[in-house]
Parts: C-alpha cells; structure tokens; sequence
C-alpha cells in the first residue's frame, strides 16, 4: 500500500472520432471515464468497472476493447472510436435499423457495447450464425432482453444489408 | 477513479524498463494486456507504486515463426496469437485454448504472456505452453534466461519469476507433425473461467502411441500432467476406446484435485475422467482425418 503517493498526470494526445483531442489526465483515470466525464461522450456506460458487463466497449485502433480496462493515459497517440463516432459514420445503420425493428433492447444500457461488438463479428465473419453471434456477444451483458432479440437483430442486420 | 494513485512510465525501449524493474522491484507493476491487472487496481486489490506499462516497446510486439519456434512477444495479443494459430493447423491446440479465453474484447488487449505471469489455475496458457513443451523468456538487467513452462509455475498467482524480471516473450518449439493435440474444457458459459480443463498431445508412430502429454488446468494450483496417464498410453492404439476408459479412470485417481466453494472436490474429479475420454475421443478421429 503506498499512501503517500500523489496525483500523477500526463499530458495525452489521442484522436477521439477524428478529431485530436490534447489533455491533461490522471494517470489513473480509464479511458471511458475520460471519454464520459472530460468530453461528455456519454454513449460508452460504466457498468461494472472491471472487464465483465461490455457496457462501455470502445474501438482503439479498429478494435473493441473494454474503456475500463485501458487507462486513458494508454491511449496517447492511438484513435479512439466511441458509439457517437461510429453512429455518425454510418457505419452501424444496418445493424441500428435491426435493433429497430427486432425489439433489440429494452433500457439500451448495454446497446452501444452490443452494436459495436457484434458489428466487429460482422467485419471478420460473413454470414454468423446463431451459435458465433451468442458467442461474440458472451461478454456483453444485457439485462433485460435474454438475448433473443438481439440475436435474431444481427441475424437480420445482415439481410438489411444486401437489400 | 476507482484506484490507488500510482506513478506511471510507458518507456520505448526494454532496456528502460528492466532498468525500472531493477530500481522499484516488488513496488513495480508491469501493465501489458491490462484485462487482470487494471481490474485488480480497480478492487484495490493491486496498489503498485508504478506501473511500468510495456505496450510502447516495439520489440515486444513480435510474433514470429522460423523452422524451430515459434515466438510470442509480451505484447502480442490473445487475438493476433489466435488468428495466427487458426491459419497454421500445427498449432491448432493454441488456437482451440485461445478461442476460449474470455470474450472477443478481451482477447483484442489481454495478451498470452500476460496470462503466464499471472498464473491463474484457470487460465489456459500456462496449460498449453507446458503441453507444447514451451520456454518462458525473461529478462532483466542481470540477462536473458529461459524456464521451461513445467518448471515456471509454482503456485495460484506464483511463479519462478522474479521481481526484477519480465517475461519478454514465450517460446513453442515447432512440434513434429507425427504429433497430434485435443483440447477440452468445462464452463459454465463459453468465456467463462475454466471449471476444469484438458490439454492433451498424442505422438504416434505406425498407428501407435509413441509418447503422450496430458496437461489439466483448474483442478489444483497450477496446470500439472498426469504422468500415469501418460505411461498408461504409450504404446497403445489412440483409437482404442477401452484404454480411452482405462486412462480415464486412471487420471481420476492420480490427479489431485482441489474444490472450490462452488464445485466441490469430487465434482472436479469427476471432470477429469469426462475431459481424458472427450479429448482421447478427439485425437482418435484426428488420425482418421489425417
């Protein structure tokens, strides 16, 4: 235990959806904290703060990771994409209209964590099927649904698509 | 902010950061993949005086094969280490372990030699890099050594690393392709901490055993082989499915098994019979295959 040690900071550059962002930080203090409470990208949530629930995934450079689990201080030089980045861009719509349509979430506490995890399934696997997609998305908690619904989301995300 | 406030260093070079680990020892902490770490700094349950975070050390990043081994730097990924294994079918052992290693998001930041300094009794590195006869590299400013993996692990959470060590990277030998390997495990969830698990090896030589590896992880402190077992197999058919129940009766008897509070002793004993006959039953239909 070292009491007696003080605040550390670090000065950090990081490009938060395309844009560099410059600051200040504790080095202590997580990505998503960093990205919620000092640039109010409230999308990416806090649920349990230790790597289980998926509530607040980001992408560093092109892949999701847990924003609890990565201080912001590790992101220095690195491209953070949060769900507002990856929303604008467009590149979540066949998935978002999915959600829609297929009764997806109820609260939406775990949704931006399950669209940008199961969009990343999407990238690297053409046509999953039921048994990849509960997989990939095993390490995103989801409270209300019981996973049906965003299963048969993904699922249909991708006819959406070729339409 | 839910640690302890720490001093942090992300050096570039190795050399700065062995230097680091030679001035602050035990106070030290290295951050590689971060998914144990940061958790156990979130609990409090870590509180190093400085974090010595590797990921800028290029050096580290490295995975490479040549025609011996195959070479696993500190910083490579669950992820990059499995995509590669699933290309490469010698090495198809890895790629079923890694494949159960927590969930997608983890596997793109924590990293396999992370798993091995760690040394969960759950993990599945430390179990398949003892079945793969793998080397653990460390270095500090004292020089480079290398630990077999049987020998690396000592207890939950213990190591023969020492405190002015890291673990630069992890070495397969290349197996030789009259080997064959199975891998099995039980878990509540796929992801999930492993309940207990198999990773196994078969030689064989003209359709007989030549020489088995049978490593079980979750069931006591650290991976250990079931060297009866093993005995017991050579010289066998791999395809023979009353040695399969022999084996598997055997392995009961001679592991140790621990319970924990939510699987008692004789639940995992259990386990380890079902895991010997699942995975003796994979590396028969693996020779018919190949």
């Amino acid at each position: 235990m070292n009491p007696m040690i003080d605040e550390a900071f670090a000065d950090i550059k990081v490009h938060v959806n395309g844009n560099t962002v410059s600051a200040r930080v504790p080095v202590r203090q997580s990505l998503v904290d960093w990205l919620r409470d000092d640039l109010a990208l409230t999308g990416s949530h806090i649920g349990c703060e230790h790597g289980v629930c998926g509530a607040c995934t980001v992408v560093v450079d092109g892949a999701c990771i847990r924003g609890c689990l990565m201080l912001a201080v590790q992101a220095d030089g690195l491209s953070v994409e949060t769900i507002e980045g990856a929303i604008d861009s467009g590149r979540l719509s066949a998935l978002q209209e999915a959600f829609h349509e297929r009764s997806a979430l109820q609260c939406g506490f775990c949704t931006p964590g399950m669209l940008l995890t199961a969009a990343e399934l999407l990238q690297h696997v053409e046509n999953p099927d039921r048994t990849a997609i509960r997989d990939a998305i095993s390490g995103n908690y989801c409270r209300c649904t019981g996973y049906e619904a965003i299963v048969d989301a993904v699922t249909a995300s991708q006819t959406n698509k070729e339409r | 902010m839910k640690p302890a406030p720490f001093a942090y260093c992300a050096p570039d070079s190795l050399d700065e950061a062995l230097a680091l680990l030679a001035e602050h020892g035990e106070d030290a902490q290295i951050l590689a993949g971060g998914q144990s770490l940061v958790p156990m700094l979130a609990l409090r349950m870590a509180s190093p005086s400085i974090i010595v975070d590797i990921n800028r050390i290029t050096k580290l990043q490295h995975l490479e094969e040549t025609g011996e081994a195959l070479l696993v730097g500190a910083c490579v990924r669950h992820a990059e280490l499995l995509r590669y294994a699933l290309l490469h079918p010698r090495w198809r052992l890895i790629a079923d372990a890694l494949d159960e290693v927590a969930h997608p998001g983890i596997r793109n930041r924590g990293t396999p030699c992370g798993s091995l300094a760690l040394a969960d009794p759950a993990a599945e590195a430390p179990a398949f890099a003892i079945a793969l006869g793998a080397e653990i590299v460390l270095a500090s400013t004292r020089g480079e050594r290398r630990v077999p993996a049987e020998a690396f692990f000592l207890g939950i959470y213990e190591t023969a690393r020492e405190p002015d060590e890291m673990i630069v990277a992890v070495s397969f030998p290349v197996p030789y392709p009259d080997w064959r390997f199975g891998f099995e495990e039980i878990a509540r969830r796929k992801g999930d901490y492993a309940i207990a698990g198999l990773c196994a090896g078969l030689r064989v030589e003209h359709e007989r055993i030549a020489e088995a590896r049978f490593v079980f992880f979750g069931v006591g402190d650290y991976p250990v082989r079931a060297l009866q077992a093993e005995d017991m197999l050579a010289g066998g058919d791999p395809t023979d499915t009353d040695l399969h129940s022999a084996v598997a009766t055997a392995t009961m008897d001679e592991i140790d098994v621990s319970g924990s509070v939510e699987y008692d002793a004789a639940y995992k004993r259990r386990l380890v019979g079902v895991l010997a006959r699942r995975v003796l039953g994979q590396l028969a239909a693996t020779g018919e295959v190949t």
